[in-house]
């Protein structure tokens, strides 16, 4: 039922400037409209954008600002036209919290790509309101944007799914790259990454994590189950592994040659690139041309393969591998993250955190 | 039937050195083999690669060189194996001569990408001799990469298909994007440009042509019949064009910027690059991810597309435009060429030559 009699008030951590260091800060949520879910946040993932957004690395951030889009709670209220969920639901919210509806990308199911889309936290709201994300005691959101957590998914193993999970699936079934036997190479280790190597395993393919080290080694072929794994500065393992991959997700989030990996392709190949890069990216013609390989991107998925992708998970009986925290630890989390010093996903244990005090 | 009797002579024109320039060159041709046709050269077209061969733009060219993989001609003779052909089939030759047809794409009649493909000039063959192209009396090519010249298309006009015409039906094909009502824009007005035009055209798409200059404005849309036409140096017609076209044929044979072309596409757009560039092109990867696009790059085609596009054409009732001359004229043809001064391809009248005097 919607509430008309008062806005609630929500407790998250937020960051107030550009040092990216996130303390306790009181805002209010709107008032439940008829399309709207309350969700109160048990777990929030933390995403490598978040350290982008709150420390101001692409420009456009605006304080106070609650990050967060790896959002999974219990949902306490909602609107009256909501039949989808109802209270007591475990749910999960991602990265988008409104589009326009309108447009070809919004049409075909793929809101993410709407010209107009609403973030879930530094944006404004179509009332106005600046949006708040995960790292929140609670969520105002509008049900098209809020999915199930099937159950069998753990509430924090489901969390990074919603954005780093995603990510990786819905290029691979965009771009038709699901069939089993396909080679699959994963470059780069961290949030993204090992579920790439999750889900493109749980697909049948044959993966390869690619690193610029050796130290990673163990952990990709033991504990993530790679197939093979292959250190970039080796010039012989890479000239051995030329024209064997059918396609290569790219994690990089920093500038990098590509031509490296484009010489890993076979015909036809392609090269996904998911990093945020603000720096040109380049690449010589004739080795597209030679074999017809493709450079593409790629961003999140929309609210359909992200619910593809929770179940996918749950039929695989994959799930992220994570390290919770409670909020009093958040800001240390955002550093080791930004090392990399994480295997592979900070989640927020945000129920079970004291929001009030820094 | 096979000839063991003595080898051919052919009479082409050769380039001797980086000059570039041809001239009258007596070799002779391999004896007939069981696969083999001996094709009596009508008409070969001249293609820009053509230029770079000759004056060794890309390092590997060795001489005396007899260029031209446009080839028209009539057959002379066949192999004791060859059924396909027989004496005065009008038949044509591409920019490939042998291929392993071990490897994937040679299995997946993709052979234009075979690691070992052999070139139709400028190539050593499986039996050691230097390969000599259509600017000659004569060539011995395997029945494997000689296609049928459908009766209905003039043997003149058929020759700029076997190469400017795959290059551009094959990745219309190979990337889905042959239905009717997609947007395209064809990005240069040269050889493989104005076969753009025509072919996207006969596919039902609504076609841009975009320009450094208004100059061809006139030719692109009552000549060639594009429907709409853009200069690149329009800012403001470049931003209302923004996120119309579902795909650019980027035609431009020299280093240039992408993102005004990228910035064009809708979701999954794709721009596809024919360009032979020895310079890195640059994007921004935000740029790709955020709509889904994707840059690739294709190679003219394979046989069995140069036989649709030839089929394609016939059916569609298209030609290309060409400008005809005699072998004497082909040193100040390949001069017009490289100032881009046709419309817009020349194609050699060999039969109607006299080979044998500069």
């Amino acid at each position: 039922m919607g509430s008309e009699a008062s806005e609630r008030t929500a407790v998250g951590w937020a960051a107030r400037d550009a040092s990216g260091q996130l303390s306790p800060y009181t805002y209010t949520l709107r008032k439940t409209g008829p399309e709207d879910v309350v969700v109160k946040v048990l777990y929030c993932g933390v995403c490598h954008t978040d350290i982008h957004q709150v420390k101001n690395h692409l420009g456009r951030s605006n304080y106070p600002m609650v990050p967060g889009h790896e959002v999974v709670g219990e949902v306490e209220e909602v609107g009256a036209e909501v039949t989808k969920y109802r209270a007591g639901d475990v749910v999960g919210v991602g990265i988008i919290v409104g589009c326009c509806r309108q447009c070809h990308p919004c049409k075909s199911s793929n809101e993410q790509y709407c010209n107009k889309k609403i973030w879930t936290y530094n944006d404004v709201y179509i009332d106005g309101k600046p949006t708040h994300g995960g790292f929140s005691s609670a969520m105002v959101v509008d049900q098209k944007f809020v999915v199930k957590i099937p159950a069998g998914l753990a509430p924090e193993q489901a969390a990074p799914l919603l954005c780093a999970g995603v990510t990786v699936y819905s290029p691979l079934k965009q771009f038709g790259l699901t069939s089993p036997g396909l080679r699959a190479g994963i470059l780069g280790l961290g949030g993204v990454g090992h579920i790439g190597v999750k889900i493109a395993k749980a697909m049948g393919h044959h993966v390869t994590v690619i690193s610029s080290s050796a130290r990673k080694r163990g952990e990709a072929m033991d504990h993530l189950g790679a197939d093979a794994y292959l250190v970039s500065a080796d010039a012989d393992a890479m000239a051995a592994a030329v024209d064997t991959l059918d396609y290569v997700i790219d994690t990089v989030p920093v500038h990098h040659a590509l031509e490296p990996y484009l010489a890993l392709l076979k015909l036809d190949g392609k090269l996904v690139i998911m990093g945020v890069i603000a720096q040109p990216l380049s690449f010589l013609s004739p080795l597209l041309g030679i074999s017809r390989k493709s450079i593409t991107g790629s961003f999140v998925g929309s609210v359909e393969e992200t619910e593809e992708t929770l179940a996918f998970c749950v039929d695989k009986g994959l799930t992220s591998q994570i390290e919770v925290v409670k909020m009093e630890q958040v800001n240390q989390a955002l550093e080791r993250l930004e090392r990399n010093d994480v295997r592979y996903r900070f989640v927020v244990d945000v129920a079970g955190s004291n929001l009030k005090v820094a």
